[in-house]
């Protein structure tokens, strides 16, 4: 029961990104393009708003709803691996055309054949585990 | 009124809606960030065995597969229930574009029927854009820390450097494949 609420989120998050066509691989192509507002309004918006938003739960203190302070860590600062990894991560998502959470979206939506990219995606994150010593991580 | 659930939702209203899951995130106690269940995946697959990177307590992060499991319920109720057509109202110079290049009906469907089906991966191509595309996607999410949830929506919300950083490489990534590879392998 505790864990129901974060299926109730992935279900609203799931039904946005389909609604909004996110998950589409021609957004993401016109998108790269240049050739659409569409998606640079989306993250551009959720950006902004969430920026506001994260000022004011700083700003006010607002606890989760278990009470608890909001910590939010920041994120490593990791430079080289955060351009590097962001290239690659780019190379993949103009070819399938899908984030993460797309890739689980779309097999939601009965493309099958995203199965084989979210096992291939897991096979990536596998062989970076095997691999992250030899790469440069600062 | 059925308009507003059957037709496509514009940008304005998917940004701030995508804001209002991570903030929910937030008062959950937890971090918006999809990526993460790849690597809890491999962990819960026994890949502690093979890196130190996937010895942790999946249990600990088994709210963040639930969340996807979700987000593949939400698709399956979106596309079933929600939406009666898939057409994507293209610009007419990307039309132009990936019809120069084959595909025959951009924009008919969520996904260019061509690439993106199980008989296409005995193919090069199928190979290349699944398979390829997927294993770039999931080396690359890791090694940066975080995807478009993580970085491009969480972090740049939270005015994260890093994850700017990680976000104009998503974009340096994307336009490189887009305009210099696309073109030959499409």
């Amino acid at each position: 029961m505790n864990k129901l609420k974060f299926l109730l989120a992935g279900v609203a998050f799931g039904i946005v990104l389909t609604k909004a066509q996110i998950i589409s691989w021609y957004r993401i192509y016109e998108m790269f393009r240049f050739e659409s507002f569409h998606m640079y309004g989306v993250i551009g918006s959720a950006v902004i708003l969430g920026i506001i938003s994260i000022q004011i739960i700083k700003r006010f203190n607002i606890k989760d709803f278990e009470g608890n302070p909001i910590i939010i860590l920041p994120k490593q600062k990791r430079y080289a691996p955060a351009l590097l990894g962001g290239t690659i991560f780019g190379f993949g998502w103009a070819l399938t055309g899908a984030c993460p959470g797309p890739i689980y979206i779309l097999v939601g939506n009965g493309f099958m054949a995203f199965g084989i990219v979210w096992l291939s995606a897991v096979l990536g994150t596998l062989v970076y585990g095997l691999v992250m010593h030899k790469l440069p991580q600062k | 009124m059925r308009e507003l659930i059957t037709a496509p939702w514009p940008w304005y209203v998917a940004g701030p809606l995508i804001t209002i899951i991570m903030v929910l995130m937030l008062l959950f106690g937890r971090a918006f960030g999809i990526s993460s269940t790849l690597r809890t995946v491999c962990s819960i697959g026994g890949a502690a065995k093979l890196s130190d990177f996937f010895r942790f307590d999946w249990k600990d992060t088994m709210w963040n597969l639930i969340f996807a499991i979700g987000a593949v319920l939400g698709g399956f109720i979106a596309s079933n229930y929600m939406m009666p057509d898939q057409a994507i109202d293209l610009n007419p110079a990307t039309i132009e574009s990936l019809k120069a290049v084959g595909i025959a009906q951009p924009g008919a469907e969520y996904l260019p029927a061509e690439i993106f089906n199980f008989e296409n991966l005995l193919t090069a191509k199928g190979i290349l854009f699944m398979v390829v595309g997927g294993f770039l996607v999931g080396f690359g999410t890791r090694y940066a820390g975080g995807c478009t949830s993580g970085h491009a929506i969480s972090g740049l919300s939270d005015l994260q450097l890093p994850s700017l950083v990680a976000t104009i490489g998503f974009f340096i990534g994307g336009l490189i494949v887009t305009h210099f590879i696309l073109p030959y392998i499409l």
